[in-house]
């Protein structure tokens, strides 16, 4: 295709990515360097059905009038980026002094909000991947084996987990683990520990919300396998079977090998998916154990004040966490073109 | 065209045949109320409405989301609500971004039923109208004390010793429950039991915190102490989680809503044992102290800024209509009202009784709402377990600064 072709051909989908994702982030990313204008307080007078006392109040005129002179707010460089709901490094640096074994100073960094969410986005991200890929693909090489009639149906209910809402899967979960609900109770009686409750400890949240996570994406990636079983070429099949490959080494030498591309496509789209992971952590009401980057976003536009800044911050951190993480798939990718090219 | 026009005719009477309309005195403008999701301010909106017709447009969004969108929605000229109905913690995002007009004018004109403590005023005008009041306070299973022969407690101290009893004597395992879940719910409780240690949350006259301190540390132990007395599902219950458990009778002693009373009480969900031994009572006091250790709530109208003279008139009256006694008279057992109709019912109690003890307001700083996202972010490693009280005071602090300073409210 001549380049001028090609051009027009990707303009419109170019359009809307920059429309629809390049200018927001960057819009993002310039509110990170900005936080709000001093707020001009004084102290005046409430009364309410109970009581008066005086108390302070934002003074509107002036904090309006500022507002006018830069809408965007005071600039802040990097200071959000470095404070104690990000970067920390401050805080960082003082555990560092202040502690004596590397273990101390891991509790110390933990106990600092995005630590504590990277933490378990990274963890959540490095559990669920692997295991979505081998049970996506263990999943499909199964349903290939099914005789026709019952395929459909199987494949059907194999996709459920991903047609299902993530928040209401999350929520019927987290309903059936419950100590009355039916997993919950089972559980108990298994371990036969009537207090034993998946809510209540953090590992069992953590391993509720991996869980959860392998549930709802496997059905991605069996159904990416399945349907690249379907090329898979049956004469190399045929001659490894010839030559006496059983069936595990026909999966290992042949199958594996010429999905390779699908494996690196699954694992590009679950390590992004793994890193805004939040749907879960509201569903199964586990911020008290479980906090990602995403969910740390929610909560600064959640609550009654608004905290722009400091979203956009975190934002900027995450889009960044996802482009390192993402590096070495990309340079493995970009080094196959180049052989193929060659 | 004219069988057109009588088509028209037609549709129009039928779309306003079977609304009964209160003639409120209104002629036209439009009237769009922003609320909260719950029977009393159901009850509110659903008579004001009625004064919607000919001339009068009605919209009304109630949503548990509605401090989410009240700013941006309030911020557009024309506001895209007329009236939000709001509490002491979320009028103050309103106040703090100027988007609510002051109802002196509207108040002398129209509100002649209005009675002076149901004014909020704020720096001397009238920013909003209550209506109800609400309030943290305890229910007990009078069945349940008289079983282990225990007096209904009146401190938390009594609280822990009762739930102890009642555990020895093998009847409930878990027999407290409050709102502990770790979001909004958890701030709530701190704010309500260092109340009642008599805790400042702030530095006189600033916005910087004072929180990590003896009273702090006594909150923070009380609070622990009794989740050991609760489900260890805690962090996760919230209304909606222990309404039900109250009701299917396996909590015995529970700190909730006041406005929750109505559902404890009435003949569903629940089997009538259960609703005969549920009694209401104050919120307890901590500590020796003499004030409960709850914060009291009211709940009123307000009047958008960004809108007309003509509609901000229409939607006063619509309101006060909505407040009115005859509204009361219908849905008495639905709230604890501030108008005079009201009769004070059994669901009532509680709130009536802590109210009448002497708890403190919710306070209705434009900082407050940061202080209490810090202590919900924060809190839930202390009660789990995993760090001192010294060290939550000292997270809470800091969270709060990070906060305060980004908005710009401290340097």
């Amino acid at each position: 295709m001549p380049h001028r072709y090609f051009f027009w051909f990707i303009l419109p989908a170019l359009a809307a990515m920059v429309l629809f994702i390049a200018l927001p982030i960057f819009s993002v990313a310039v509110q990170s360097l900005f936080v709000e204008h001093e707020q001009v307080m004084k102290e005046v007078e409430n009364c309410g059905p109970f009581k008066c006392e005086t108390v302070l109040q934002v003074d509107n005129e002036t904090t309006a009038r500022l507002q006018e002179e830069a809408p965007l707010g005071r600039f802040n460089g990097l200071g959000t980026y470095t404070n104690r709901a990000h970067l920390a490094f401050e805080e960082v640096g003082q555990i560092w002094a202040k502690t004596e074994t590397w273990e101390d100073f891991v509790a110390g960094v933990y106990n600092l909000p995005l630590y504590k969410a990277l933490f378990f986005t990274l963890s959540y991200t490095i559990v669920v991947t692997p295991l979505v890929l081998i049970l996506g693909l263990f999943i499909a090489l199964g349903v290939n084996r099914l005789p026709p009639i019952t395929k459909g149906p199987t494949i059907f209910a194999s996709l459920l987990p991903m047609i299902v809402t993530p928040l209401i899967g999350s929520l019927i979960l987290f309903w059936m683990v419950d100590a009355d609900g039916i997993l919950g109770a089972t559980l108990q009686v298994l371990f036969q520990d009537g207090d034993l409750s998946l809510k209540a400890s953090a590992p069992l949240t953590w391993i509720m919300l991996f869980v959860y996570g392998v549930w709802h994406n496997t059905p991605f990636a069996f159904v990416v396998f399945y349907a690249g079983l379907q090329a898979v070429p049956h004469e190399t099949l045929e001659a490894a079977r010839i030559d006496g490959a059983s069936r595990w080494q026909q999966v290992r030498y042949v199958v594996v090998p010429f999905m390779m591309p699908l494996v690196i496509f699954i694992t590009l789209m679950q390590l992004m998916d793994g890193l805004r992971v939040f749907e879960p952590i509201v569903g199964f009401s586990a911020s008290a154990k479980a906090t990602s980057l995403s969910w740390i976003i929610f909560n600064d536009l959640f609550g009654d004040s608004k905290l722009y800044g400091s979203a956009a911050a975190t934002s900027v951190i995450t889009i960044t966490a996802v482009c390192i993480l993402l590096t070495p798939v990309l340079i493995r990718t970009w080094r196959d073109f180049h052989r193929k090219s060659t | 065209m004219g069988k057109l026009r009588i088509f028209g005719a037609v549709a129009a009477l039928s779309l306003t045949v079977g609304v009964a309309h209160a003639d409120c005195g209104i002629s036209s403008g439009n009237i769009s109320v922003l609320a909260n999701d719950f029977p009393a301010l159901h009850a509110v909106v659903s008579t004001a409405e009625s004064c919607a017709g000919d001339g009068i447009t009605f919209n009304k969004n109630h949503t548990a989301k509605h401090n989410e969108i009240s700013v941006a929605a309030l911020s557009a000229d024309p506001a895209e609500y007329t009236s939000k109905i709001v509490a002491n913690s979320s009028i103050v995002p309103l106040l703090n971004k100027d988007l609510i007009r002051p109802l002196d004018d509207l108040v002398a004109k129209h509100g002649q039923s209005l009675k002076p403590n149901q004014l909020i005023r704020i720096d001397g005008k009238v920013m909003a109208v209550a209506f109800m009041a609400n309030a943290q306070h305890l229910f007990v299973r009078q069945d349940i004390l008289d079983q282990v022969g225990m007096p209904a407690p009146t401190s938390w101290e009594e609280v822990l010793e009762t739930a102890k009893v009642i555990r020895e004597a093998g009847i409930m395992e878990h027999p407290f429950a409050a709102l502990f879940k770790s979001d909004w719910n958890l701030g709530e409780e701190f704010v309500n039991m260092y109340v009642g240690h008599g805790g400042k949350f702030f530095e006189p006259g600033t916005a910087k915190p004072a929180i990590n301190n003896e009273t702090g540390i006594a909150t923070l132990n009380m609070l622990k102490a009794l989740t050991e007395y609760t489900n260890p599902d805690f962090l996760t219950y919230n209304t909606s989680t222990v309404a039900p458990l109250w009701e299917s009778g396996e909590i015995a002693i529970a700190q909730l809503w006041g406005s929750t009373g109505g559902q404890l009480l009435d003949d569903e969900g629940s089997t009538p044992e259960v609703v005969a031994a549920t009694v209401p009572l104050a919120a307890p006091t901590v500590a020796g102290g003499n004030t409960p250790a709850s914060t009291l709530w009211w709940d009123g109208f307000t009047i958008a800024k960004n809108i007309s003279d003509e509609d901000a008139e229409a939607t006063f009256i619509a309101m006060v209509h909505g407040i009115s006694d005859d509204m009361v008279r219908a849905n008495n057992d639905s709230a604890v009202w501030l108008m005079d109709a009201y009769v004070p019912g059994k669901a009532a109690e509680g709130v009536a009784a802590t109210a009448a003890a002497g708890a403190e307001p919710y306070p209705m700083l434009p900082f407050m709402g940061l202080m209490h996202q810090a202590l919900f972010q924060e809190l839930p490693d202390f009660l789990q377990g995993n760090e001192t009280a010294e060290q939550a005071l000292a997270d809470i602090e800091a969270a709060y600064v990070t906060a305060a300073t980004e908005q710009g409210f401290l340097k």
